[in-house]
């Protein structure tokens, strides 16, 4: 191989290369992504770039000779304040063809952490037009990127990479869903204004419920977490009125008993027999009396059903992806002569 | 080829399109295919289904001089044929997931059951509502709302269903396509209020006609009719009085709709006696 001739290349780390210390060093902000993005376009020899930016990846795609691409490791490390010795360890260079397969995987969330999330398609593109706005790409990563999409699309639509949901704060929204249909007109209590009520409270309010009431023993801490979620703050003194009123309940108090009793939750369907009650048991002990399952029109799952389901489809995503990389193989296999073709190089 | 397309044969292939449709979507979820691919398939073989049946059904009414509700064969076929327009409607405004699957699957078997069973047709009426267009829609407007209860009874085991996985935590395969319990429930509320109003019209017509003519009311038809419109009719109004709801709702909603349709074969029996009865074709 001819050193001046140009190449398609990768050089990064991801979550599958680096350890969270090393990636937090190079996770970019905005300020030093655009010093980097500065450095590079005056990089002697570089055709081509754009710089992918996740929480969890920091990869660089390019058209540049070999003996540019070299060059690049030290402009990282001055960038993200990484030793030589750091990015060694980390830093994985691909070159040809087995950057085209990364990237389609990549983009298809087949390279993902939660294999199959659906985000990282969203940021490839914004890192494409990013790059494209800014005539960083040419013919080949321009190519390159648009069957890049197509790969991701029709890997999502062709296998279940994407089915189900994988944390217990969206699975017990997207059981919610089940129950409810559309959340809109739903109400939504969350017994507990700690980091996990809260976090739930925002997995409801991102789909879109209705109401959110923060219920605390403390009213002020109640009133801070409602803050974070448009909702409105009660005292747990008045439970038993905002659970007659309430589609969906999810506790997570540190209480050492049950918060909900079986006869409060029966209590509260009379006043609402006609409309479902989803109660969600996120605390350790737990906040709700297993008894109260048994109440008609009531869905009570734990945090031990939630993560179950999570790991099952967890499960199933993984499964499904090795459709997802056959599919890859195969689009890369017909991509890369192309590809190759206009880098000069012939088959 | 006139003499092929009689009206079991076209009755036939409308059952046989509902079976196609049934079993493609089946298949299609079984690999969890649920696509707008597989819905227009569905939907093409459901139309076509609908469209054959109609045909047969007309075919049928030109023979015997009006609608073609003379014997147990033709008043399931009808049943089936309703249910499908009720689909056709509730399925495009709510847009009922697996809806159609489960719809594909009850008029195949309603249609292929009467259609393997003889002596469910083995004579009809001629002339059977003696020119009176008045007890056609009568008797048209009581079988159109056995199709919308069997649309009810449908969605209330699609209910049942869900309700079961989310209590039992199985939320894959066919469960997993099934639509929301509320979005049931209030499906369920509707189609109950529509087949009790249809009923309740056809009665209305019904009694209209049997006040001046007392002598030509079926007694029995007149007892079992009147008895799945009450019951109904309490159903519904126990269900607004948010006193029957949920599970208990759908069961009974399912379980009223195969009483009503075994209440069929004595009401026909009942009339047959008093119709001219022509011979197979």
């Amino acid at each position: 191989m001819e050193s001046s001739l140009p190449v398609l290349f990768l050089l990064g780390a991801s979550h599958h290369t680096a350890p969270l210390a090393v990636r937090e060093k190079l996770a970019l902000d905005e300020a030093r992504a655009a010093t980097l993005s500065t450095r590079l376009q005056a990089t002697p020899g570089l055709r081509e770039f754009a710089l992918l930016n996740t929480c969890n990846r920091v990869e660089v795609y390019g058209v540049a000779p070999a003996a540019s691409v070299a060059q690049l490791t030290a402009t990282l490390g001055e960038i993200t304040g990484c030793t030589g010795a750091e990015l060694a360890g980390v830093l994985q260079t691909r070159v040809g063809h087995s950057v085209v397969e990364h990237l389609f995987a990549v983009a298809a969330g087949l390279d993902s952490q939660l294999v199959g999330e659906a985000e990282i398609l969203g940021q490839v593109k914004a890192a494409y037009d990013g790059a494209l706005a800014r005539h960083w790409t040419g013919p080949v990563l321009n190519r390159v990127f648009q069957k890049t999409f197509q790969a991701a699309k029709h890997i999502r639509t062709h296998t279940a990479i994407g089915a189900g949901q994988v944390s217990v704060a969206t699975v017990a929204v997207d059981l919610a869903g089940r129950i409810f249909g559309d959340l809109a007109t739903t109400r939504v209590l969350v017994v507990g204004a700690g980091e996990i009520g809260l976090k739930t409270a925002q997995a409801f309010q991102s789909r879109g419920a209705g109401a959110i009431t923060v219920a605390s023993r403390t009213l002020a801490n109640a009133e801070a977490t409602a803050t974070q979620t448009g909702g409105w703050a009660a005292s747990l003194a008045e439970l038993p009125e905002l659970l007659a009123a309430a589609d969906i309940v999810t506790c997570a108090t540190a209480a050492p008993g049950h918060v909900l009793t079986a006869d409060l939750v029966a209590t509260a369907l009379k006043h609402r027999p006609a409309r479902p009650l989803f109660l969600i048991d996120l605390a350790l002990p737990r906040d709700i009396d297993p008894a109260a399952a048994a109440v008609a029109n009531v869905f009570l799952y734990n945090l031990d059903d939630l993560a179950v389901i999570a790991e099952g489809n967890l499960a199933r995503r993984e499964a499904e992806a090795a459709k997802g990389r056959a599919i890859v193989a195969e689009r890369t296999a017909a991509l890369w002569p192309q590809v190759a073709q206009t880098l000069g190089r012939g088959e | 080829m006139s003499s092929l397309l009689t009206d079991r044969a076209l009755l036939w292939l409308g059952a046989l399109l509902y079976l196609a449709g049934f079993l493609t979507g089946l298949v299609a979820l079984t690999r969890r295919q649920a696509s707008a691919g597989q819905r227009t398939i569905l939907n093409t073989f459901l139309v076509g289904g609908w469209c054959f049946q109609m045909a047969g059904l007309y075919v049928r009414g030109l023979a015997v001089g009006g609608c073609p509700l003379g014997n147990t064969f033709e008043i399931v076929q009808f049943v089936a044929w309703s249910a499908m327009v009720v689909y056709f409607f509730v399925g495009t405004a709510f847009r009922v997931s697996l809806l159609g699957l489960f719809a594909a699957g009850y008029a195949a078997a309603l249609a292929l059951v009467s259609l393997l069973i003889a002596p469910w047709d083995a004579g009809h009426g001629s002339k059977l509502f003696g020119n009176n267009p008045w007890i056609e829609l009568h008797a048209a407007l009581a079988v159109f709302s056995y199709g919308v209860f069997g649309l009810l009874a449908l969605t209330s085991l699609m209910h049942l269903l869900q309700n079961w996985s989310l209590r039992h935590k199985r939320l894959n395969g066919l469960f997993w396509f099934l639509p929301s319990v509320v979005q049931l429930d209030q499906i369920n509320s509707r189609l109950l209020a529509l087949g009790v109003l249809l009923l309740t019209v056809s009665l209305g017509v019904g009694a209209a006609w049997w006040l001046r003519d007392s002598a030509s009311v079926d007694l029995p038809k007149l007892i079992v009719t009147l008895g799945v419109w009450f019951v109904y009719l309490v159903v519904g109004l126990l269900r607004w009085r948010a006193r029957l709801v949920a599970v208990r709702f759908a069961w009974v909603c399912l379980v009223l709709f195969f009483l009503a349709l075994l209440s069929l074969g004595p009401v026909n029996s009942s009339r047959s006696h008093q119709v001219t009865l022509t011979p197979e074709r």
